[in-house]
């Protein structure tokens, strides 16, 4: 009797962890188009969002990865499709408020891997899939975002090194438009599909469709309109804070960057490998900095987003497995009802501690040195999700404007003492 | 599914990631250069060599072919 109704909660919910997962990362597509004013806001949202939309029909391995490849689909009941879905949106809101960088792919996985670990026992995981799917690729393609990334703006800045930079900026804003597109198509390729494979694992567990069978077209439809639709929402956020040319990345750079993430992004997809593509993201730009003489990079990000790499898979695994037992105590008709409750409070418990936090959010950032490249400030924010990171910047430029006249050997010092704490946090 | 590694298909993904993902922004580049590169304009007011137009052409209309044929590869799923 509980059946239909559950599975309509586990696709709802799967769905909206698609919804945000779009909300999220518009700006890691659309950001530097909008700074470098290749794009006008507007265009660039719409076009991002159609163009996640459409990504979303491309390929079907990396859903079939997540729905078959890494836990045995016939062993799993819809309960426990529920409770890793649960434990991956409660991992993820955890690291969102604590700003630990996490992955939401990895997230997905770590927590369906752990309800099936909790409810059927290790011999429903296929350890080799996890392994050469998920875990090596994610580790393998920030890595190799970095490589192309930097092979491809050293190329880019050795070769037009005797144009003239307006001519450059000219050109290169062109070429972004093309590059962000691809990088929007491979967003949605790569993580709708991870949805798209929730979703078929529940219905498979749900015996509504054989074990063997691909994706339903209503699944692949809904998840792209999902996707679409939260990039849309969110893009309007993204701009708030980005719209105004505050992150000046060089168009070249941007447009080496962008392109290096859609091909390794799109090729992934192609094995079906499931990676995380705001790690990719970032390691583009990590890289574009590497190739780019004279621009600093900072490897703090490439550090914390390999503790995420270690981290999140165990502690959403874990989150998923406690979801599991919860279910489990209450009763095969009304635990599930209870896990998704509980979900329900803890996102808005989070939710609420969340709203309490700017203040002193804030003010950490301010003790931030302004005159940083501005390329690790996307990089930053990218990785931690967090676009606050790029207004805190605006916030002191208009400090700056305010005070014209401030002395220069004060500027220096507030540069000292910030460098002296970044390299505090480094260690 | 019993190799933890799949190097045949991470060695495709980099091959790929590096020929294409570095290659098409240099190809692009290369045309910038070639509309506006040193050498271009001879004097005030001459418009450019018209080779260096039709391989800046060329060089864009490359990136565009190429970007399109990975985007329908993926697409029909071939090998």
């Amino acid at each position: 009797m509980t059946e239909p109704i559950l599975l309509a909660i586990v696709v709802a919910t799967a769905l909206a962890f698609d919804f945000t997962n779009g909300f999220h990362d518009t700006g890691n597509a659309m950001a530097t188009s909008i700074a470098t004013r290749a794009l006008k806001p507007k265009q660039a949202v719409i076009l991002s969002a159609t163009l996640n939309f459409v990504g979303a029909f491309l390929s079907i391995a990396v859903a079939a990865t997540i729905a078959k490849g890494i836990v045995d689909s016939v062993a799993v009941t819809l309960p426990i499709v529920l409770a890793g879905l649960a434990g991956a949106i409660v991992w993820n809101l955890i690291t969102w408020l604590l700003s630990i960088p996490s992955s939401s792919s990895h997230a997905l996985v770590g927590g369906v891997v752990g309800a099936v670990l909790a409810g059927v026992g290790t011999s429903a995981v296929l350890w080799g899939g996890l392994v050469s799917k998920v875990l090596i690729p994610a580790l393998i393609a920030p890595l190799l975002a970095i490589a192309v990334g930097s092979i491809a703006t050293w190329l880019v800045m050795r070769i037009t090194r005797g144009v003239a930079e307006k001519q450059n900026d000219k050109m290169f804003r062109w070429g972004q438009i093309g590059s962000a597109s691809l990088v929007s198509l491979a967003h949605g390729t790569n993580d709708a599909q991870k949805t798209m494979g929730i979703i078929l694992l529940a219905l498979i567990a749900a015996g509504a469709v054989a074990p063997d069978a691909g994706v339903p077209l209503w699944v692949i439809a809904s998840c792209a309109l999902a996707m679409g639709l939260g990039t849309y929402t969110g893009g309007w956020r993204v701009i708030r804070t980005l719209g105004k040319g505050l992150v000046e990345l060089s168009s070249r750079q941007g447009m080496a960057a962008e392109t290096s993430s859609a091909t390794v992004i799109l090729a992934s997809s192609h094995f079906g490998y499931s990676l995380s593509t705001t790690h990719v993201a970032t390691g583009s730009i990590l890289g574009s900095g590497v190739g780019m003489k004279g621009a600093s990079v900072r490897w703090g990000v490439a550090g914390r987003m390999f503790i995420a790499w270690l981290i999140t898979v165990p502690a959403a695994a874990a989150a998923g497995a406690i979801f599991f037992f919860i279910s489990n105590a209450f009763g095969e008709t009304v635990g599930p009802f209870v896990a998704f409750g509980i979900l329900i409070a803890v996102a808005i418990f989070i939710w609420f501690l969340a709203r309490r936090r700017p203040v002193s959010a804030t003010n950490v950032n301010d003790e931030w040195d302004p005159h940083k490249e501005s390329e690790t400030f996307v990089a930053e924010s990218i990785a931690r999700h967090d676009p606050t990171i790029m207004r805190v910047r605006k916030r002191r430029l208009k400090k700056k404007k305010k005070r014209p006249k401030a002395p220069q050997q004060k500027k220096k010092k507030k540069k000292k003492v910030a460098k002296g704490k970044s390299k505090k946090a480094k260690s | 599914m019993t190799t933890y590694v799949e190097w045949d298909a991470l060695a495709q993904v980099a091959i790929f990631g590096i020929i294409v993902g570095a290659g098409l922004p240099a190809l692009f580049a290369l045309g910038v250069r070639a509309l506006d590169g040193p050498g271009t304009q001879r004097g005030k007011g001459q418009p450019r060599p018209r080779f260096r137009v039709i391989l800046a052409w060329t060089c864009f209309g490359l990136v565009a072919a190429a970007a399109l044929g990975a985007v329908i590869f993926i697409a029909s799923g071939g090998h």
